[in-house]
């Protein structure tokens, strides 16, 4: 537990809770947009929020893969495992996520449909091996840090020759995201950025930085662990306070400026960004997403199988999208705690343990500023 | 002049169960005679009825029924045979019953090595033995293969409640403590090391076990002052302490840095993105209990083998929303919600 529970020690956050008092200017208030769901995770489960002044505010953003795919790629899946009968391979908490018609991965697996949670992709190709005579799909979904993984999977199952493996690509990219927040028409009001951290891991911190430099708008490349949050908000704190506006690496024992060159190489030897995709919350945002190269198109999903864009809309009244975006906030949602629950998600927003509402549902609902 | 029921005995190293063990004929006579009677041997199933009839002294019964399904049968630190004992014996010895007898009944999946069956008979009658529970009657079922999962357990227990013992989830008040006997979470995480075939650098054992003579000494001590007493298996002690939160009327509020928690538990709830307050045990009880009687009752129970880890780990309190909150060992405080379904891994 050496390197995890150090990350987690009262005594320091104690201190740091007091630096952070100290170094805020209280006539400013600051709105901090955590960009993973890791980060809004970490911030419930640990009550970080009560250990920060009453003018630091966390603004929870759209870095929650399952949070961002829209329904009309999980009617897709769905519709992958009844016409074509093939088995479906996913990540666990996409299983729960709500798809057109009030059903879901988790339901269309109880009618019959061959899905299966996996842990990794190598798990996906042992099924494909242990069943030729089947269609295998892995339904791919993540932000850049689940992304070589993918590229692995598919550069071993061309070694290998399997031709029953196929993957359904939704991978998207972080820096786009960012980018759409900060040019919505009617920006969101956020000061700065906690920075992907996983995620950095593999691009690095250097795409952030011209946005830092464009948008005026710090950011601090945040760890996971509530420690890192913590001091990941002083070092913006101080940035706002001093007029300074740079991309800075808190998460430094994991990330570098260039970040891990090999699985880049990979990722852009098997992928290529599509023109535009549909993302949950934000629309559709222009050279945001991943799909595979023509010359791995034996592997790809979409081209293998009839696999038709659908349009699907919304529950009438939630408010993912807006919270996604950080223009608003889970309370602010009329369906929250009423018909919308974790155990009856009408919104993504709900359903993954990283996603705004779940977070704030299961671990904060009493608190009132958050 | 004796006469041999069966042609050959009952091949236990390489035979396997099938359809006739469960037809009610002879087949099942001979399973039933050379497994389970041999090994739960006692005077009530000798007599080889439906029933088990016998007397008990006037006082307060108490019933209770569990199902065993799991995967894998065996497992680090034990298995379904011993796991429906001490599963129903808990049960019992939650309500602060003295336990007295149980039934058991086996549904067999076609092909199930009988040497398999057999361990698992060996570890139910040894299990049965040290608790003091001997199987009275039971029912054997083969379903076809493909039907089950090697072997499905259903135990039934009865047990004596001792005078002046009152203890029911409802009777949780603010002010009173809640106790914990000893590390959460090394059952559930024994079990997905076994299913996933993970390997971590320490091995993670099941703290499977029955409870009921740390009851048993924990109701002598303080008859009239432990008020619940629950086992927080599946969903783990967050549930647990959810139910009893609920049924009660009241809230409760726990300190994480004092819930016990092995580091190797720990490490792998980490790497597996669990949250061990929701992964399950099966030798652990939560006991609520009044203030007065805490110190006595923890001296007590960290005199028991299965107790000597006992801490207070929170107190009952009030609130109209019956909720649990958590300070946490960082320095804030959380809700600690109900569990939806499993708990998926997230995915990055």
């Amino acid at each position: 537990m050496k390197y995890i529970s150090e990350f987690r020690r009262q005594d320091l956050a104690k201190l740091l809770a007091q630096t952070i008092a100290q170094t805020v200017d209280p006539k400013h208030h600051y709105r901090l947009m955590e960009f993973c769901g890791g980060h809004t995770h970490a911030i419930f489960r640990y009550g970080v929020q009560d250990l920060m002044p009453s003018n630091v505010e966390f603004i929870h953003g759209p870095g929650c893969p399952v949070c961002v795919l829209p329904i009309g790629r999980i009617d897709n899946a769905i519709q992958l495992v009844e016409r074509h009968d093939v088995i479906l391979c996913t990540y666990a908490d996409l299983m729960r996520v709500p798809a057109t018609g009030r059903t879901n991965l988790l339901k269309a697996k109880a009618a019959g449909g061959d899905i299966r949670m996996v842990y990794s992709t190598q798990d996906v190709l042992k099924i494909a091996r242990d069943n030729p005579h089947r269609q295998v799909v892995f339904f791919a979904i993540g932000f850049e840090t689940t992304t070589p993984a993918s590229a692995v999977a598919i550069k071993v199952a061309q070694a290998e020759g399997l031709t029953n493996f196929s993957v359904f690509c939704n991978h998207v990219l972080t820096p786009s995201a960012m980018q759409a927040i900060l040019d919505a028409p009617e920006p969101v009001a956020i000061d700065a950025f906690l920075g992907p951290s996983h995620v950095s891991s593999v691009i690095g911190s250097k795409p952030y930085e011209t946005f830092a430099d464009h948008y005026a708008k710090p950011i601090v490349i945040a760890g996971f662990e509530p420690l890192d949050v913590m001091q990941s908000a002083l070092m913006l704190i101080r940035q706002i306070n001093e007029g300074r506006h740079e991309v800075e690496n808190e998460y430094s024992r994991a990330v570098t400026r260039d970040g891990n060159l090999k699985a880049q190489g990979l990722v852009n030897e098997v992928f290529e960004r599509r023109p535009q995709f549909e993302w949950r919350g934000l629309g559709l945002i222009p050279n945001s997403a991943l799909k595979l190269k023509a010359e791995y198109a034996a592997f790809d999903a979409e081209r293998r199988f009839e696999m038709p864009a659908i349009q699907a809309s919304e529950v009438k009244g939630c408010e993912c999208p807006a919270i996604l975006r950080g223009a608003k906030k889970p309370k602010d949602c009329k369906l929250l705690g009423t018909v919308c629950t974790p155990e009856n998600p009408m919104g993504s927003c709900m359903v993954s343990s990283e996603g705004a509402c779940a977070a704030y549902w299961s671990y904060g609902r009493l608190r009132e500023n958050n | 002049m004796s006469m041999k029921p069966y042609t050959s005995k009952l091949d236990l190293s390489t035979g396997n169960v099938d359809l006739s063990h469960g037809g009610g004929g002879r087949a099942m006579a001979q399973l039933i005679d050379e497994l389970f009677i041999k090994h739960f041997d006692n005077d009530l199933l000798r007599q080889g009825n439906d029933q088990a009839m016998f007397t008990t002294k006037a006082g307060r019964l108490v019933i209770s029924t569990d199902g065993h399904v799991i995967s894998p049968l065996f497992f680090p630190g034990g298995d379904i045979g011993s796991l429906a004992v001490y599963g129903t014996v808990n049960d019992v010895a939650m309500s602060g019953a003295k336990p007295l007898y149980l039934a058991a009944g086996f549904i067999l999946e076609e092909g199930l090595p009988l040497a398999d069956l057999e361990r698992i008979v060996i570890s139910m009658a040894t299990a049965s033995h040290t608790t003091g529970t001997p199987i009275v009657t039971g029912d054997t079922k083969v379903v076809e293969r493909g039907k089950g999962d090697g072997v499905f357990i259903t135990t039934t227990g009865i047990g004596l409640v001792p005078e002046r013992v009152n203890i029911s989830s409802n009777r949780a008040r603010p002010g009173y403590s809640i106790l914990i006997n000893g590390s959460i979470g090394d059952h559930g995480i024994a079990i997905m090391a076994g299913r996933e075939n993970l390997q971590f650098g320490t091995s993670i054992v099941s703290d499977s076990a029955a409870l009921n003579t740390l009851v048993e000494v924990m109701v002598a001590a303080a008859p009239a002052d432990i008020y619940c007493l629950r086992d927080p298996t599946r969903g783990g002690l967050a549930t647990t302490l959810n139910e009893l939160a609920q049924q009660s009327g009241v809230g409760m509020l726990i300190d994480e840095a004092s819930i016990p928690m092995k580091p190797e538990v720990k490490a792998a709830c980490e790497i597996l993105g669990l949250d061990p307050l929701y992964v399950a045990n099966e030798g652990k009880l939560v006991c609520i209990c009044s203030a007065s009687a805490t110190d006595r009752l923890l001296a007590i129970m960290r005199q028991h083998p299965l107790g000597q880890d006992a801490m207070k780990i929170g107190v009952v309190i009030e609130d109209k929303h019956r909720l649990v909150q958590m300070t946490t060992a960082f320095g804030g405080r959380r809700i600690v919600d109900w569990p939806v379904g499993e708990q998926l891994p997230r995915i990055c």
